[in-house]
């Protein structure tokens, strides 16, 4: 597994055909998360993280996925520091013999790295900063697994 | 100690972290302690069940007790993804 926490942007088109490679490998399914200007207003938007912390929580919750699921390989990759509208943010993929495995594993992967990933957002627009606060949606979303 | 801030609660109290010499059981008790050496801890610290607690690292609950630890951070809930 491959767990990326970085400043610089990345190419998830090349990280994703990097990544497919493997004998027996039958299923690969990548999410891509890009920052959003939902009223065209954001200037730019700062990711804030807590480094050591932020490699460890995330590894620990791929190895709960590589546990629960049959999978093959994951990839993580996550930024931090100053992104503008349409930029990449992070990247899960996972890779298993068939599908189900590698849907539902990117599945928890993204629900988990929401809400215990150590990474918080905050939304600068022309009239001002703010936090982005946690959805009570997101927290709920964890009792699925 | 060493104690970390993060997002609002890092704007709040005005650094990103400091060294702290505290006798605090838990980290509720440091909570306490801090709230009681300034406003601005009071004002962070004034609803913590808008905040996580982390220590040495692992995400835990306010009643953790503090006893060998090295680090501890506070953090509103995260907005990873």
């Amino acid at each position: 597994m491959a767990v990326v926490v970085q400043a610089e942007s990345f190419d998830a088109g090349a990280e994703l055909n990097a990544f497919s490679d493997g004998a027996g490998v039958g299923a690969v399914v990548s999410f891509t998360g890009v920052v959003r200007d939902t009223d065209g207003t954001l200037a730019v938007m700062e990711i804030e993280h807590y480094p050591g912390m932020t490699e460890r929580a995330i590894a620990g919750i791929v190895d709960d996925a590589m546990a629960r699921w049959a999978l093959m390989d994951a990839l993580v990759i996550h930024r931090h520091g100053t992104l503008l509208a349409g930029d990449p943010i992070m990247m899960v993929a996972t890779k298993s013999a068939h599908r189900a495995d590698a849907f539902a594993a990117a599945d928890f992967l993204m629900d988990y790295l929401k809400s215990r990933a150590p990474f918080w957002k905050k939304e600068t627009t022309a009239d001002g900063s703010a936090w982005v606060d946690a959805k009570e949606a997101d927290e709920d979303a964890l009792a699925r697994w | 100690m060493n104690v970390m801030y993060f997002a609002w609660v890092r704007e709040r109290i005005g650094v990103p972290s400091e060294e702290v010499t505290t006798g605090a059981v838990t980290v509720a008790d440091l909570v306490a302690e801090l709230s009681a050496r300034e406003e601005r801890y009071a004002s962070a610290f004034a609803d913590v069940t808008a905040l996580r607690v982390a220590v040495d690292q692992e995400l835990t609950t306010f009643d953790a007790p503090l006893a060998g630890v090295h680090e501890v951070a506070f953090f509103p809930p995260m907005t990873g993804g």
